[in-house]
């Protein structure tokens, strides 16, 4: 649930932004932060405390905090403080407490947030960490690695990334006389199921005309049918491309076939997933904690299957991110950094919270492999559709959005409804070109 | 001296609070609105009366949206206010007369006025879902409260009834208590039958009443963005997003400040026009 609620953030941050004064950013020269240390492989100057914020108010907070008392347990001149709020507050007071010399010097952020944060100077560029550590895109899956970028420079360190599933119900497979074992994971496939399952009296794909959870599906088949929301540098909307509309018709033809009832509430598809009532839901891979506490429900995840020519699916990805501050003290930064590749090292650990870790090497490690639902959505990770790193791209992508929604309601044509939403992009996408500068 | 100072001194604390927080936002406002404003950009461009020509350039970023959101507000105004106008006052005058159990039933419906707006909206959310909710479940139906227009405006309007109609109610009922009793007793006595003591005793005694319950009432519904921001969230596509929902989206989501100010200041214009037109209404019909 964490995600959905990061998507306001950058709203609630204007609010946090007036209460601390309005003068504007700092103009700080972008590269303060680039000359302290050796770039975290070790640090080795007087005590420094470091203040951290994040936006892990679930379960994997207290994981995150174990990681942290970890570190500084092994690190004598290094003190790492953790403050933890809810993502919207977060994202919210960030920018306001950076104006005013209050930030902390460390943030765990949304890869789609880099772009806008780095654009407003409230982050500092982090390549020097990257070099130092060796790291590279060997280390990562190569986009949640290329992610980071913005303008040529790297923003963030990834820990995670987040991608969607395929939530089924077993028992509703069963009544259908489908393999629980076997989640359907192409076109033909799905198709068969869900014929099955019509059989047996079930709407077997509840489609939500919101962003959660329909909205990212169509997200995901978008790009599965060789499509793309954006040009490739993100100056024009494509999602009203051949592809789009092929992929948003083919989710429109289940609420019409009668695979998903009309005027899904949202969270209803999730709901009935849960009650019995839905064999289908494209979901994140947060939710999977929320299900472990369903011990009634028999339900599997899997990889979400290829509708279109290819493999691709909606995801998100914590990165760590070092604050720009207003006067820069070389000592905090390098051990920043120290911090950063220390928690990198250590994503396995950090798994256990539900996430995919970022990092190659802890994707092949054995106790990785034993965590069964990570492991199974971590298939995935190749095939991960980011948002391309632009300021501001999360207003447009929600016009995307607005247009699905009008488009499953049956309000539009599919057609229509995304030829009207890319109207509307390109307009903000110029706007928003104007307003950061680029 | 002393004596004259006296009145201002008891003003100004109001004074003050009204100049910090009325006076100054408003200006404030004003002032964001000729500004390209963004509170993390460190520039923040004149642009004189742009944010304003937009709203009325038919190809410009905005048009098509505000618009909309203008319609949205609109049709909950309309159709919200004489609800809320009548409802209430049939409530009052039930609650007024004397009845066993009269408290308990003045509190239960003013009860769901205590309740936050997030409260309500997630409550009617889980009520009103299309396919898993009580009431379509209640009726054996399938209407798309949440997701399909008119069903989505009959929600919200039901629902900030049902919400609100409580608080009017008590404002209607302080009013009934003030109408003299001699008034109807001289009535009762001249021969008027229940409707001419309601049409020429409780309606003129209640003028004051119902100008004051009339212009807070439009205001509010012209001001409502909890509701369909948390019932609706806005559904289907846009058409349920109400202007302050799209100036907080706006103003707050994407930090344009500068147009969400144009917008507030071009809405708050409009509803000055609609309070001084309910005010000539008002006056003409005493004179």
């Amino acid at each position: 649930m964490s995600t959905r609620r990061h998507f306001l953030a950058l709203g609630l941050g204007a609010a946090g932004a007036t209460a601390l004064g309005l003068a504007g950013c700092g103009d700080d020269d972008d590269s303060a932060g680039t000359a302290a240390g050796n770039g975290g492989k070790d640090y080795t100057g007087p005590k420094v405390t470091l203040n951290l914020w994040n936006g892990f108010t679930g379960g994997d907070g207290d994981i995150f905090k174990k990681l942290v008392d970890t570190f500084n347990g092994e690190h004598a001149n290094i003190a790492v403080t953790v403050a933890t709020y809810r993502w919207e507050d977060y994202y919210a007071k960030l920018p306001g407490a950076v104006t005013s010399g209050n930030g902390p010097d460390v943030a765990v952020m949304h890869m789609d947030m880099l772009a806008t944060f780095a654009a407003r100077k409230v982050i500092a560029p982090v390549d020097d960490v990257a070099t130092a550590l060796g790291l590279s895109e060997n280390d990562f899956a190569p986009t949640v690695w290329k992610g980071g970028l913005y303008k040529d420079k790297r923003y963030g360190i990834p820990l995670d990334m987040h991608p969607v599933g395929l939530y089924y119900n077993k028992a509703l497979f069963q009544r259908a006389g489908l393999d629980p074992a076997k989640p359907p994971q192409d076109r033909a496939e799905m198709e068969a199921a869900l014929a099955a399952l019509k059989g047996a009296g079930i709407q077997g794909f509840w489609i939500s005309p919101f962003q959660f959870t329909g909205g990212m599906t169509a997200y995901s088949l978008v790009y599965q049918f060789g499509g793309a929301l954006y040009n490739a540098d993100a100056t024009k909307a494509t999602f009203n491309s051949d592809a789009a509309v092929e992929a948003v018709s083919w989710l429109r033809k289940l609420v019409t076939d009668g695979h998903s009832p009309a005027d899904v509430g949202q969270d209803a598809d999730y709901l009935a997933l849960k009650a019995g009532q839905n064999a289908f839901n494209v979901n994140g891979i947060w939710q999977v904690n929320d299900l472990k506490k369903s011990p009634e429900v028999q339900w599997g995840v899997a990889p979400v299957p290829q509708i279109g020519s290819k493999r691709a699916v909606w995801a998100n990805s914590h990165n760590f991110a070092i604050v720009q501050q207003k006067r820069t003290d070389a000592n905090k930064v390098a051990g920043a950094k120290v911090f950063i590749n220390w928690l990198s090292q250590h994503s396995l650990d950090w798994a256990a919270g539900g996430q995919v870790p970022a990092r190659r090497s802890v994707l092949e490690d054995p106790k990785f492999i034993a965590l069964t639902e990570a492991k199974a959505l971590s298939a995935e990770l190749p095939d991960a559709a980011f948002p391309p790193a632009t300021p501001g791209i999360g207003d447009v992508t929600n016009l995307f959005y607005t247009a699905f929604n009008e488009a499953i309601l049956g309000k539009k044509p599919p057609k229509q409804a995304l030829d009207d939403g890319v109207a509307k992009a390109d307009k903000l996408l110029e706007d928003n070109r104007k307003k950061y500068g680029d | 001296m002393r004596a004259r100072a006296t009145p201002y001194l008891f003003l100004l604390p109001y004074l003050l609070l009204f100049g910090v927080f009325g006076l100054l936002p408003i200006v404030l406002g004003g002032w964001l609105s000729l500004h390209q404003w963004d509170f993390q950009l460190p520039n923040k461009p004149f642009v004189g009366l742009d944010n304003y020509q937009e709203l009325f350039t038919p190809d410009s970023l905005v048009y098509g949206d505000w618009w909309e959101s203008v319609r949205a507000t609109a049709v909950f105004t309309v159709a919200s206010v004489p609800l809320l106008v009548a409802l209430p006052l049939g409530m009052a005058l039930l609650l007024n007369r004397s009845f066993p159990g009269r408290t308990f039933f003045r509190a239960v419906y003013f009860a769901p006025y205590v309740l936050g707006v997030a409260v309500i909206g997630l409550l009617w959310r889980f009520l009103l879902d299309a396919n898993l909710g009580l009431v379509n479940h209640l009726f054996g139906i399938g209407t798309p409260w949440l997701t399909g227009t008119p069903w989505a405006w009959v929600s919200l309007v039901g629902v900030t009834v049902w919400w609100t109609c409580g608080f009017n109610a008590v404002i209607y009922l302080a009013g009934l208590q003030d109408i003299p009793r001699e008034l109807y007793e001289a009535a009762t006595v001249d021969g008027a039958t229940a409707w001419e003591r309601f049409r020429h005793v409780t309606l003129p005694g209640l003028r004051p009443v119902l100008l004051f319950v009339i212009t807070t009432t439009i205001l509010a519904s012209a001001n409502m963005f909890g509701q369909s921001y948390l019932i609706t969230q806005g559904a289907p596509g846009n058409e349920t997003r109400t202007v302050v929902s799209y100036m907080v989206e706006l103003g707050l989501a994407r930090n344009d400040a500068g147009r969400a100010a144009a917008m507030s200041v071009t809405l708050a214009l409009l509803l000055a026009l609609v309070s001084a037109a309910n005010f000539r209404i008002f006056r003409y019909r005493e004179e």
